[in-house]
């Protein structure tokens, strides 16, 4: 096919010399690079209840992961955190912050979904409860080296030393009780294979997971848009006092859920219309995105990678299958 | 010092490795992959007449979501007389993607391919007078698309599916988009052998051909294309025939949405 000789006598020297190249400068620049630490601020939303808001932003260098929300819940064993983040020092960082609300420290842990920036941190808390739906710890066992393995390339040093350590009880009962709080359990999907929304019973803070987000485009890596959109329904009845939404600020009307329910739709009809259309992937990117969801966090990547996720089962379903 | 003395010595080493290399028209790479003359050389023939052109517009996302399934859009409408593109990555264990013969359609194409690492993609156009003209675009990806087994294998009923087509044509907008359902194995996933289509050609009902893809195997599995064509270029109904390496035949009559 080529003349491979040559080329790879190209290639290997070229890519030694990148090797030297680095060695000459790595240690300049490690001692430049500012520490990495992630500046965790739990703002007080309910009685009892803390959010911990991450950066509507996709991952990158600088904000380290830190995208996601998470929730604190005071209990009389100690602090119950929803979501563990993207990386051992997050974990370790919010084990910090627990220890600082509680003399007793963490008491347990839930994870909403499997994705990895919700339960990477789990390591640090791995002889605590860590309460997932089954589905959340089939998923995890399966997807956590890939995920990592992408984590680590986004992410880079921030990364260092976290192993995916997933969920280690699965919840079967429609209730968990920590000490003396009551969390009430609904086991949903959509957003992946199992979501989990927790609603604490005192103060009705309902905590979604990615089943709804705020001013920030929601994802789709395994997403099913029809479950999804049944799942918000479900939500939408319970008529929390408050959301702490997957991402995105702090949901005192219900907005995320709305928000979210809208943007799916406009996502199936889209994508649809553009597959009858016949419109290729990159076509279909360029798409003008509605006054409403243009200025959402992380637009307009998260919709590019929609179209990826999504299109190429939508338009086998829409094309004709054509005779032989 | 040490590691200097090592650069130099290396140094050395390349400037030799390139005198190898030396493709007889030394174009300057805005991507400097260090590998672009080897390819301008053993894919492209080492041509006489061969530059980078802007008007050969290569879009694709900068990041690759699915390395399974990159989207890219190929645009050298812009070059006239155009006989054949050809498609291949700086890096990845088989560079060439594919080549397309706009017969009689425009030099357009959409198509999905699988990416194995972060590289540019290049296009390179070749007029009819043999003149070459290069267009590329880079991709980041996490990579491994092409020692992935493909997915059709998750499904026990593949087998059924080989060689259908889904598609239309939209004769008033010029455009038809298919998609062949094949597992296009690139023979580097586990110990599946090379299984890929190696030739797609599209005719009108008249046996008039519109245009023609060369496949290799980096192209997705279930290939996805559009081809685009003038006004009044496209009829109601295209046939789309074909075989792959193990003789498989392809053969389908795409309609528009009208007819079918």
């Amino acid at each position: 096919m080529t003349d491979a000789r040559s080329g790879l006598t190209r290639r290997r020297a070229v890519s030694l010399i990148g090797t030297a190249a680095l060695a000459l400068t790595s240690s300049a620049s490690l001692a430049a690079r500012p520490k990495l630490v992630y500046d965790l601020m739990p703002v007080q939303v309910a009685d009892g209840v803390w959010m911990i808001e991450g950066t509507t932003e996709y991952f990158t260098n600088e904000n380290g992961g830190a995208i996601v929300n998470c929730a604190l819940i005071e209990t009389d064993t100690g602090m119950v955190i929803v979501d563990t983040g993207p990386s051992l020092r997050y974990g370790e960082a919010l084990a910090q912050i627990a220890a600082q609300m509680s003399v007793s420290g963490v008491a347990a842990i839930f994870n909403t979904h499997h994705h990895p920036d919700h339960y990477f941190g789990n390591q640090v808390f791995a002889d605590k409860p860590i309460y997932a739906l089954p589905g959340t710890r089939t998923a995890a066992l399966r997807d956590g080296d890939g995920f990592s393995d992408n984590m680590y390339r986004l992410l880079g040093d921030w990364m260092r030393g976290t192993e995916p350590v997933p969920p280690n009880q699965g919840i079967s009962s429609s209730t968990v009780s920590i000490g003396k709080r009551e969390f009430v359990i609904y086991p949903l999907e959509g957003h992946t294979g199992a979501d989990l929304a927790v609603l604490d019973k005192k103060t009705g803070t309902l905590i979604t997971g990615d089943l709804a987000f705020l001013d920030r485009a929601p994802t789709t890596p395994s997403a099913d848009l029809g479950k999804w959109g049944e799942s918000i329904d479900l939500l939408t009845t319970v008529n929390a006092a408050a959301i702490i939404p997957g991402h995105g600020p702090f949901d005192k009307t219900g907005r995320s859920l709305v928000q979210t329910k809208d943007y799916l739709e406009w996502i199936e009809e889209t994508l649809q219309t553009a597959a009858g259309e016949g419109l290729s992937m990159v076509e279909l990117m360029d798409s003008t995105i509605p006054k409403r969801f243009v200025k959402m966090g992380a637009m307009p990547q998260e919709f590019h990678r929609s179209v990826s996720h999504l299109y190429p089962d939508i338009e086998r379903k829409i094309l004709p299958l054509s005779s032989q | 010092m040490k590691h200097l003395i090592a650069a130099l010595a290396l140094f050395a080493f390349t400037s030799q490795a390139s005198a190898l290399d030396e493709a007889k028209v030394k174009l300057d790479d805005p991507f400097k992959t260090g590998i672009w003359s080897y390819h301008q050389k053993n894919i492209l023939g080492d041509p006489e007449n061969i530059r980078f052109d802007d008007r050969v517009v290569v879009k694709a996302p900068a990041s690759a979501e699915d390395s399974l399934n990159v989207p890219v859009l190929v645009d050298a409408t812009a070059i006239p007389d155009v006989k054949r593109i050809v498609l291949f990555v700086d890096y990845g264990p088989i560079p060439k993607i594919l080549t397309y013969w706009p017969e009689n359609a425009q030099p357009k194409l959409a198509f999905r391919f699988k990416i194995d690492q972060a590289t540019p993609v290049r296009a390179a156009v070749e007029t009819h007078s043999g003149s070459w003209h290069v267009g590329h675009t880079h991709i980041d990806a996490a990579g491994g698309g092409c020692t992935v087994p493909a997915l059709a294998y998750a499904s026990d009923d593949w087998e059924e599916h080989l060689g259908k087509v889904n598609g239309s044509v939209w004769p008033g907008r010029g455009r038809m988009r298919m998609i062949v359902d094949h597992p296009m194995d690139t023979g580097l996933a586990g110990d599946i052998p090379l299984f890929i289509i190696e030739k797609l050609q599209v005719d009108d009902l008249s046996g008039k051909k519109l245009a023609h893809i060369e496949l290799h195997e980096p192209v997705n599995e279930d290939p996805a294309f559009t081809l685009f064509f003038e006004d009044g270029g496209l009829s109601d109904k295209v046939r789309v025939h074909g075989r792959d390496n193990n003789g498989n035949l392809v053969d389908a009559i795409v309609g528009s949405p009208k007819t079918q």
